[in-house]
């Protein structure tokens, strides 16, 4: 029974290893600020998810599994927090996307956001 | 008073879990922590339908596993876009409508879109948010509305008909 445990939990971190680099990779290899945020994403949802329930196998039914999905949730709340405020960031310091057409860069410029205003 | 409550509760949940102690200090200091953080929550006024949105309990039971699921299958895609050929990513910028009727939904519809991966909300006005997409099917996939129908599903608001989402 501990062995089956030990292959599901290694399984789990493995492909969680795996996510956190596809995504490491994704933000090295992407140019575009606005594309790397989505390799980012891949680490905050999967990567970190994945690593989590393999931990939850080794923990088995105890206090430390409530406190992993606790984390998990509040990871899951948080981290769409941190990426809208990247965006945002980039937008009011005029950082525009790389997208094919000019009315696309129009959409994102349009919501640019300036000191003084509070929306 | 109901959202008062269901914010105690949480709150022991919340402590119970984090100690997993019994002596009577340490269960008393938990009593009087979660009385002054439910005293400081109603004298801020944050105690109220957004703060503390308990009618989402039951719809949420089913919004969140097919969230969870949207989250596994993006994943997959922009994993997969991300390790081949640059053919396979098209960034692109679009506006979708989020047809909930107050903030708390659209703020819940939002924040799925950026949690899912492959979509980053980037700005939200008039009942539309602007969505930054890591390639075309992660695109298509909010342009069908299906996400937005679900979020007012779970939001009790009238569902918008799949398919008329698009600016």
């Amino acid at each position: 029974m501990d062995m089956i445990l030990d292959i599901a939990s290694w399984a789990f971190i493995s492909g969680g290893i795996i996510f956190c680099l596809i995504g490491g990779y994704g933000l090295i290899k992407l140019k575009d600020f606005y594309a790397r945020l989505h390799a980012a994403s891949l680490i905050d949802t999967f990567g970190v998810g994945l690593i989590f329930i393999g931990l939850m196998f080794q923990a088995g039914f105890t206090l430390v599994t409530a406190k992993l999905i606790l984390i998990l949730v509040f990871i899951f709340f948080t981290s769409p927090t941190a990426t809208h405020a990247l965006a945002r960031a980039a937008i009011n310091h005029d950082v525009l996307p790389d997208v094919d057409t000019e009315e696309e860069r129009d959409l994102v410029r349009q919501t640019k956001t300036t000191k003084s205003s509070t929306s | 008073m109901v959202q008062v409550l269901a914010l105690a509760t949480a709150l022991a949940g919340f402590w119970v879990l984090l100690s997993g102690y019994w002596l009577t200090l340490i269960v008393a200091l938990g009593v009087a922590s979660i009385v002054l953080c439910v005293f400081i929550a109603w004298r801020m006024d944050v105690i109220d339908h957004e703060g503390h949105p308990i009618h989402l309990t039951i719809p949420g039971l089913t919004y969140f596993p097919w969230l969870l699921k949207e989250i596994v299958l993006s994943n997959l895609t922009v994993a997969k876009a991300i390790l081949g050929d640059k053919n396979a990513r098209h960034p692109q910028v679009l506006r979708v409508k989020a047809s909930q009727s107050d903030a708390l939904g659209q703020t819940v519809y939002a924040n799925s879109i950026t949690l899912t991966p492959g979509t980053v909300s980037i700005s939200v006005d008039d009942g539309y948010i602007t969505v930054h997409a890591f390639m075309d099917e992660t695109a298509e996939g909010l342009r069908s509305g299906e996400m937005d129908a679900k979020v007012c599903k779970l939001m009790g608001d009238a569902t918008p008909l799949v398919g008329d989402a698009k600016t």
